[in-house]
């Protein structure tokens, strides 16, 4: 049993939700004040998925901060979740798959800490962890779903089954996840947090409503009325988010949809680096990537322009 | 771009064998990888009016030849969709009812069709922890019926899987209904051998064809539980030149072929 009463405890999120300021002022804010926000042994959601949307830039920042006792929670959960057990952020990963994909093979930093003990390891089906987070944006404490019962994942978490009120057929009781904080990364806001995405939604809208603070990046800042002129457009709406900060390339190496395409080789590379040194290769990323750039402009710098102008030539054609 | 094979790869064997399932004005939910080449190859050759859906939340993709998806969640998967739900709602369109098939790719499998993409050896501390359920248990669990892919090898093939990440028939009989799962189950079983099904009644493994030169015995070589075998064994017509000519023209660097 590792779902915790505080995952699901919707009247203390609710509380937390009342407390707060939910203010229709401007959200500007640099990386490291939004991260800020973190409090060591918090569980943070990550929205994306996989190495799609991934809000990269929000997670480099928080390392360096060094954090300490964190839970992740990520449908999906690529190298990110590598980069926080390896830097000694996380006690807790809650995803459905981790990994990068087939052509990467297994993670061999999930495998040596959930085989060794060192992680908690809390897998939910894909579904089962997005009714979490709907549940959580609906202030729900679950919501009945078909998903995962009869398998091994319904003893996990410690998942229960209810008899159903009409038909008395048994549903899985999927319990709400209320994360401390969410990091999220969209492709346009305006100042205020009003958020628009292109392409895939993700889980990105559900974890912003489920979250108790809401930290956003955004590739780009657009006047409210470019907001105004398409508010249908809009997905997470700015009372939700408490900060916004404008980071072109936020989730690169990873792919923005329309914006810039992903880097398989850089995956490559990095995997090669594990397999030579095992974590050793991922503490020499994160000096390289994580710890050493001073600003995002620098960490840009490490894959150079042209990486970047190509990305961008991929992603247009892939939406064409 | 690698010239394709003399012979027919295990993959091609499979896309086309699994294409050959999915009947026209379906909807199938499929993976990426081999399910999704034979469900592009059921599309293009008797299925024109199939509707691919991907767990990323794409409906309706037309994967451009040379650019194919490596996960589910990529611009790739979603290239000329007709809509990009959320992930979540995506599948709650299985679980309404809306997808016939569930086209899922290779895993510890046992003799009830239950799958394993979680771990070998204990759960708590596993000999190898394996990437997890994604959204296998969600396929299997909604979609009307489930079509598995699978290279056909005896440490695939296991009496009873370590852990049930994604339900078959669960101890057979009628455990799977029983444990509330109303819907849905595993039709067939796709390897490189044969096809299989799973016997009314008990719910067990049955070789119901076998793929031109292969024996019942080298099925049972393979597959370390007791294996049911239908009264009448048939033999699947080997691919023919256009069908792999279709799977070649999609994955030219043969990515996903071998």
């Amino acid at each position: 049993m590792t779902i915790t009463r505080r995952e699901c405890d919707f009247q203390a999120a609710r509380r937390r939700l009342e407390a707060k300021a939910k203010s229709a002022g401007e959200k500007l804010a640099s990386l490291d004040e939004a991260v800020a926000r973190v409090k060591d042994g918090d569980h943070i959601a990550l929205g994306g998925c996989l190495y799609s949307r991934t809000p990269l830039a929000l997670v480099r920042a928080l390392l360096r901060r060094r954090p300490r006792g964190l839970a992740i929670s990520r449908n999906l959960m690529c190298y990110e979740g590598e980069w926080c057990l390896v830097a000694g952020a996380i006690d807790k990963i809650v995803t459905s798959w981790m990994g990068i994909g087939l052509p990467w093979g297994l993670s061999r930093i999930m495998r040596e800490y959930v085989e060794s003990g060192r992680v908690v390891f809390e897998e939910w089906s894909h579904l089962g962890l997005g009714l979490r987070f709907r549940a959580a944006a609906m202030g729900l404490p679950f919501l009945p779903s078909l998903t995962m019962l009869g398998s091994d994942l319904m003893r996990v978490g410690g998942s229960k089954t209810i008899a159903c009120p009409y038909t008395g057929e048994t549903l899985h009781a999927v319990p709400a996840l209320f994360p401390d904080v969410a990091f999220l990364h969209v492709h346009r806001a305006d100042r205020l947090g009003n958020c628009q995405i292109d392409g895939y939604p993700h889980m990105d809208t559900d974890i912003a409503l489920a979250a108790s603070t809401v930290l956003v990046t955004a590739e780009e800042i657009v006047p409210e009325d470019e907001i105004r002129r398409q508010p249908d457009r809009t997905v997470i709406p700015a009372f939700a988010v408490d900060a916004l900060v404008h980071v072109p390339y936020g989730s690169y190496p990873h792919e923005c949809y329309g914006l810039y395409d992903s880097e398989p080789e850089h995956f490559g590379r990095y995997v090669d680096d594990i397999r030579e040194h095992g974590a050793g290769g991922v503490a020499r990323y994160l000096d390289r990537f994580v710890y050493g750039p001073a600003t995002h402009g620098e960490y840009l710098e490490l894959f150079g322009a042209a990486a970047l102008a190509a990305a961008r030539d991929r992603a247009r054609e892939l939406v064409t | 771009m690698s010239a394709p094979p003399s012979v027919v790869t295990g993959n091609e064997l499979l896309a086309v064998m699994g294409a050959r399932q999915l009947s026209d004005s379906q909807t199938v939910f499929t993976g990426v990888g081999t399910p999704m080449l034979a469900a592009v190859l059921a599309q293009r050759r008797h299925a024109p009016k199939l509707t691919i859906v991907v767990e990323g939340g794409i409906v309706g993709p037309q994967w451009k030849p040379g650019w194919l998806p490596i996960s589910t969640n990529e611009m790739r998967a979603a290239y000329r969709a007709q809509m990009l739900p959320a992930i979540t709602d995506v599948f709650l369109m299985a679980q309404r009812g809306f997808l016939d098939v569930g086209f899922i790719g290779g895993a510890q499998i046992d003799q009830y069709g239950n799958l394993n993409t979680s771990a070998i050896g204990g759960y708590e501390r596993p000999t190898v922890r394996l990437p997890g359920s994604g959204g296998a248990n969600d396929i299997i669990s909604l979609c009307r019926e489930v079509i598995i892919l699978t290279v056909h090898e005896r440490r695939r093939f296991v009496d009873k899987v370590d852990f049930i990440t994604s339900p078959g028939y669960l101890a057979g009989g009628d455990s799977r209904r029983r444990s509330g799962l109303l819907f849905g189950g595993v039709s067939r079983v796709v390897t490189t051998l044969g096809l299989f099904g799973f016997e009314p009644g008990s719910r067990r493994m049955r070789l119901e064809a076998l793929h031109p030169d292969v024996t019942v015995d080298e099925v049972r070589a393979q597959t370390p539980f007791d294996l049911r075998v239908a009264d009448r064994v048939t033999t699947t017509t080997a691919p023919s030149e256009e069908e792999l000519a279709i799977l070649r023209a999609l994955d030219p660097g043969r990515q996903f072929l071998g």
